[in-house]
């Protein structure tokens, strides 16, 4: 499911651009998957694929699958088209230290709608 | 290339509130009834552009959109810098009415967004003999804090940054790029404090939900108009508003979000000229 990610975000220079104070490593869990996203200075450096061990990550964002694919839909239907719209049903749980996701919002928005098939970027 | 003028004026108005003198600024266009125009939290009067630039409204209407204090480019009061802005119903109601008398506004037609379609709700109710008609873009009774506050006005996030990331997905999937980011821009100019200031009164202090059946539409017709992407102000809250209030009409807004009138103005004209063809009969 996040297997473009790195490809997509790196291509974007600007999206890269904005990221430039970024460095982290957040996790995204999809159902039973979960996978550990790698940032430096707004590139993407790594995505793996779990089950981790100890996964170790400032921030999670938690949902279902099925929660997942309609957020990548190409035109995804109300309530599910951006992450703030996941999180206000409460099926997209954030937890960890938002501090990093909140003031990098725009940017994990715009890095996420990319997996949208012929997404143009703006979630 | 030649520049060219929008037929809007703007100006900048002195007067008093809540006991302390404030100066606002004030946008119009158009000559007719008075149409008064309420903006989204922590934005500004700049989302009323295209209905102040539409000559089909401005022929008939006299268009008026004032930026609330700490909004766009009206000041805060003297004293602001130890203060928390924190906006409340009270507040909200006197602002506009003082405003109103100010402008010397006969009986307007109230077009409110968001809050400002929440005090839209407020104001049908308790001041229904002051307005021609009401209508309410995205007003719900109620929103229930979905995400953590703080995160609008704290050193570590940047305010501009995280107020537009907050609402970018409330723009519907439709909006032209131009008046999306145009939209986006107003909240990344906000002031620090006063969006999360503005949503003390949507989703704490403005809760309207025990009294909006109350809502007389003999006294002041009422219209709501929703955009159907709108997650904050869903759909079904603002059904749920006009189900409740006997003769209240309302619309559900296919492909707009939370931003009708400014992140769309052509489709959003489209649901707006029917209404204020009703208004005038």
């Amino acid at each position: 499911m996040l297997e473009a990610l790195k490809e997509r975000v790196n291509a974007d220079a600007a999206l890269v651009r904005r990221g430039r104070y970024l460095t982290t490593t957040f996790l995204l869990q999809a159902g039973e998957t979960s996978w550990l996203v790698s940032i430096f200075e707004g590139k993407i450096v790594s995505v793996s694929r779990g089950p981790f061990v100890m996964p170790s990550s400032s921030f999670a964002l938690r949902a279902s699958e099925a929660e997942w694919q309609k957020f990548f839909s190409p035109r995804p239907p109300p309530g599910s088209n951006d992450l703030m719209a996941l999180v206000r049903r409460r099926v997209l749980k954030t937890e960890g230290d938002l501090q990093v996701f909140m003031a990098h919002l725009r940017y994990f928005k715009e890095a996420l709608a990319k997996l949208r098939p012929a997404a143009g970027g703006a979630a | 290339m030649s520049a060219t003028f929008e037929p809007i004026i703007g100006r900048y108005m002195h007067l008093d509130l809540f006991g302390k003198p404030h100066r606002l600024y004030v946008e119009q266009a158009g000559e007719g009834t008075p149409l008064l125009c309420l903006h989204t939290a922590g934005s500004d009067g700049r989302q009323y552009r295209a209905l102040m630039n539409d000559p089909r409204i401005t022929a008939r209407h006299r268009v008026i959109a004032f930026d609330m204090p700490w909004h766009g480019k009206s000041s805060p009061p003297a004293g602001w810098h130890e203060e928390e802005y924190q906006l409340t119903s009270a507040r909200y109601t006197t602002l506009v009415l003082t405003v109103m008398a100010a402008l010397e506004l006969d009986r307007p037609i109230l077009i409110g967004c968001s809050i400002g379609g929440r005090i839209a709700l407020h104001l049908a109710l308790e001041h229904p003999q002051a307005f021609r008609a009401i209508i309410g873009l995205q007003s719900g009774a109620h929103i229930d804090p979905y995400y953590d506050l703080n995160f609008l006005h704290r050193p570590d996030v940047h305010g501009g940054e995280v107020c537009a990331a907050i609402v970018s997905g409330l723009v519907g999937p439709d909006a032209p790029d131009k008046e999306r980011w145009e939209t986006l821009w107003h909240y990344m100019q906000g002031g620090p404090g006063v969006f999360k200031g503005d949503l003390y009164f949507y989703k704490i202090d403005g809760d309207i939900r025990a009294r909006v059946a109350e809502i007389d539409t003999k006294r002041c017709p009422l219209f709501l108009l929703s955009g159907e992407y709108d997650y904050s102000c869903t759909p079904e809250e603002t059904l749920s508003v006009a189900r409740s209030i006997p003769g209240c009409e309302v619309s559900i807004m296919k492909g707009l979000g939370h931003f009708p009138m400014s992140e769309n103005p052509e489709a959003f004209l489209r649901h707006l000229h029917p209404v204020l063809d009703k208004i005038a009969g």
